[in-house]
């Protein structure tokens, strides 16, 4: 049985810190209005050196990997929860916000930094279409091989209707 | 600062974790057999595992996921924000309360709403209770698994204590629907502390009763002992969660980490076993048990009196509705919370459900649905270990490991 | 000289149409529509949520096996699919694989809302109703039914089957019905 009761640092320290280490590379650094939840803004060309910066800063798993959905805007917006589990910072979420193209998002993967982006990153490539180059495994994971339509979760998808009674047979 | 470690130190466990996988297929590719443990089999589990199998030993692993995947946050956007209620609760029936508490959580930071003390205790009771039911589940599913007829019928029996409380205190049996943004729905009628005491003297000495049946039998511990050994570092890294990685010797619980409703005001601990095998996580789950019961009987004992919805919302409500929360102490909902319409912005909230840390991440638009609902349960974060924890064991040891990890389908499918 | 017999016709023809006559006839059809309703035994195939609550009915608080229903592992040893829940694509063709393994007289039940008519999740993507993929036998009502209603569910099955029965034309029946829906 163990009590954790470490003291942890404040928003304000870590957000300099955050603000001295990754100056250079971001476009935007803000803190949610309930001071546990950093929201950082970047380029699509610099995830990966963001990605290792805050591996060494103690940020060691991913919670989720997703993307919002902007089509008046044309773009994808890549959305990315990132924790960790040692005493110091564990408080704390980063949410990294990217925005991709698109008709054709193509990102690094997260994979070779954070191995727990596996799963998330083939779900993300099923429901949205953001390519996740050089992933190990970049194939279906929730939906049945022979599923209709593409991309399910972008605004546009179209859900095909049947009516009741001419139903084709669904399991063929 | 703490420096958790070089990129080294990364690819080389991605390395031998990769290792183990490919060099399976390649070397031996023609003696290898697939094995298809489909979504009907003994442990009645949706999901399919591929195993390819050399003789007896598993080379390789693939979990076959999606046959309960009812697309959630595909539907939370055409719905207004109070009918995702149900919507949270039907993935992990089991614990009901963890996953709405945390979707209500998200919503009030939006509204910028806040809750009365009393609503927060009675969340925090009814969470609890369905911990220890979900806990039950999981125990009775690990013992099913192993051929132990007598732990299932066991533990379901034992969940039905709580499952009267909880209709006691809701009206339902499973999917309550309890928490709504601004309070709880109901008060708790007089006669449950009594009630309360009761069962939970009736859970403290049957957990006595399974010590000896379940954690001290021999054959449990053959089968249970060191198969399955998740080290701390690959847990780290694979970012697995819940009862799972507290086995592993890492003490993370979101209640400690980041308290939400009243569990900042209760102290509790956190059990935390060194072993990582599947005996450990088993025994984790009793251990948790235990402390559950301490904290219902302490927010049984702090509760304080007064209004179970915050005034914010309560001084919308018409004069019919007034007068039946006055003398009954129940909302009937407003019909604003069909509409409701939160400023434009984004949210996200933390729980600690049963299996795990859930996350909700709301973003709205200002108008009556959510514009992107993310919504990150723990039996999915849980699924990478099929792939990397299984290999390298007996066709045989793949129910002991899949029961002690205690994953739900529904809840990893969405 | 010695005596025997000689028979005409094709002897297995014979004893076949012999069998099923009589198997149509009052006392034995009673006792065997009697031993099937007592002894339905549903195959361990959960499809969704709705799952915990059979579990729950087959616990020692509402135990179930007292009406002669045990829940068994193979599909070619059971007689009862109860549908519990939602069916998404991908488990529609399980559900009907396993259906077509079962040996006639085979019965389903459809538990729950999703199974009867979509459920919270009716205009989602990948959910199809129970009734288009094997024919449906009870509905019962309820998100989640309680384990009465599952009880409810089986006696009246049983009911069906003592009235109505189960012979060859009803198994003929069922077969042109479900070939309709295809």
């Amino acid at each position: 049985m163990s009590q954790p009761g470490i003291k942890d640092p404040d928003l304000n320290s870590l957000l300099s810190i955050l603000n001295d280490e990754l100056k250079e590379l971001v476009s935007k650094i803000y803190a949610d209005k309930t001071e546990k939840v950093i929201y950082i803004e970047v380029a699509k060309e610099r995830i990966m050196d963001l990605a290792k910066k805050l591996f060494y800063l103690g940020f060691d798993h991913v919670k989720s990997v997703s993307a919002v959905d902007y089509p008046r805007e044309k773009r994808l917006e890549l959305m990315v929860h990132v924790g960790s589990y040692l005493r110091v910072v564990r408080k704390y979420t980063i949410v990294i916000k990217s925005s991709l193209d698109r008709d054709n998002p193509r990102v690094p993967t997260l994979t070779s930094v954070w191995p727990s982006a596996e799963f998330h990153e083939r779900e993300t490539w099923e429901m949205f279409g953001v390519y996740f180059e050089n992933h190990p495994d970049l194939r279906r994971l929730l939906l049945p091989e022979e599923f209709e339509g593409k991309w399910p979760m972008r605004k546009d998808f179209r859900i095909v209707t049947r009516k009741a009674g001419e139903a084709e047979a669904p399991w063929k | 600062m703490e420096v958790a470690g070089s990129q080294d130190i990364t690819q080389e466990l991605s390395k031998e974790m990769f290792r183990a996988v490919e060099t399976g297929i390649k070397e031996e590719g023609e003696r290898l057999i697939e094995l298809q443990i489909g979504p009907a089999h003994p442990g009645s589990g949706h999901m399919r595992i591929l195993a390819w199998v050399d003789g007896d030993v598993v080379v390789r692993c693939d979990p076959d996921i999606g046959f309960v995947h009812r697309t959630i946050e595909k539907l939370s956007e055409n719905r207004a924000y109070i009918k995702t209620i149900p919507l949270v609760e039907r993935p992990s029936l089991l614990d009901t309360t963890p996953m709405t508490i945390g979707y209500v959580n998200a919503v009030e930071k939006l509204m910028g709403v806040d809750v009365p003390p009393r609503a927060k205790y009675l969340r925090t009771i009814l969470a609890e209770i369905t911990r220890i039911a979900s806990h039950f589940y999981g125990i009775g599913i690990l013992a099913i698994f192993l051929g132990h007829s007598t732990g299932f019928m066991w533990a379901f029996g034992d969940r039905e204590v709580m499952i009267e409380l909880a209709t006691m205190l809701t009206g339902a049996r499973i999917t309550y629907a309890y928490a709504i943004p601004g309070g709880v729905r109901r008060d708790m009628p007089q006669s449950f502390p009594d009630a309360v005491e009761k069962g939970l003297r009736y859970i403290e000495k049957r957990l006595k009763d399974w010590e000896k049946i379940f954690l001290n039998n021999p054959v449990v511990e053959r089968r249970l002992r060191d198969v399955g050994i998740l080290k701390p570092n690959v847990a780290r890294m694979l970012g697995v969660t819940g009862p799972n990685v507290r086995a592993s010797g890492i003490d993370y619980d979101v209640r400690m980490v980041e308290p939400y409703e009243a569990y900042d005001e209760i102290d509790f601990m956190i059990p935390v076993a060194e072993e990582g095998d599947s005996y450990a996580r088993g025994l984790i789950r009793f251990k948790e048990i235990e402390q559950s019961i301490n904290i219902i009987r302490q927010a049984i004992k702090k509760i304080p009196d007064g209004e179970i919805i915050s005034p914010q919302i309560s001084r919308l409500f018409n004069p019919l509705m007034k007068k039946i929360y006055a003398e009954q102490r129940r909302v009937k909902l407003p019909s604003l919370m069909a509409t409701l319409k939160p400023p434009k912005g984004e949210a996200m909230a933390r729980v600690e459900a049963g299996r795990g840390e859930a996350l909700f991440h709301v973003v709205s638009d200002g108008s009556t649905n959510p514009y992107r609902f993310r919504f990150v349960t723990p039996s999915f974060r849980n699924v990478i270990l099929f792939k990397y924890l299984i290999p390298g064991h007996r066709v045989a040891d793949i129910p002991a490991i899949y029961g002690s990890l205690d994953y739900f389908p529904p809840e990893a499918d969405r | 000289m010695e005596r025997g017999v000689v028979f005409i016709g094709e002897i297995d023809v014979f004893v076949k149409k012999l069998i099923r006559s009589l198997l149509e006839k009052r006392p034995v059809r009673d006792i065997m529509e009697w031993a099937i309703s007592y002894s339905l035994w549903p195959v361990h195939l959960m499809t969704s949520c709705c799952g915990v609550e059979l579990a729950g009915a087959y616990s020692p608080r509402y135990d179930l096996e007292r009406y002669g229903s045990l829940p068994f592992v193979s599909p070619r040893q059971t007689n009862l699919i109860i549908v519990e829940g939602t069916l998404t694509l991908k488990m529609a063709r399980v559900a009907r694989i396993t259906w077509e393994q079962m040996a006639d007289p085979k019965f389903v039940i459809a538990m729950g809302a999703c199974a009867n008519d979509g459920g919270l999740f009716w205009n989602s993507y990948n959910v199809v109703r129970a009734n288009e993929v094997i024919p449906v036998d009870v509905y019962i009502p309820g998100c989640p039914p309680r384990p009465e209603g599952l009880a409810r569910a089986i006696l009246m099955l049983q009911d069906k089957i003592r009235s109505v029965g189960v012979s060859r034309e009803d198994i003929e029946i069922l077969k042109k019905y479900v070939k309709k829906q295809v």
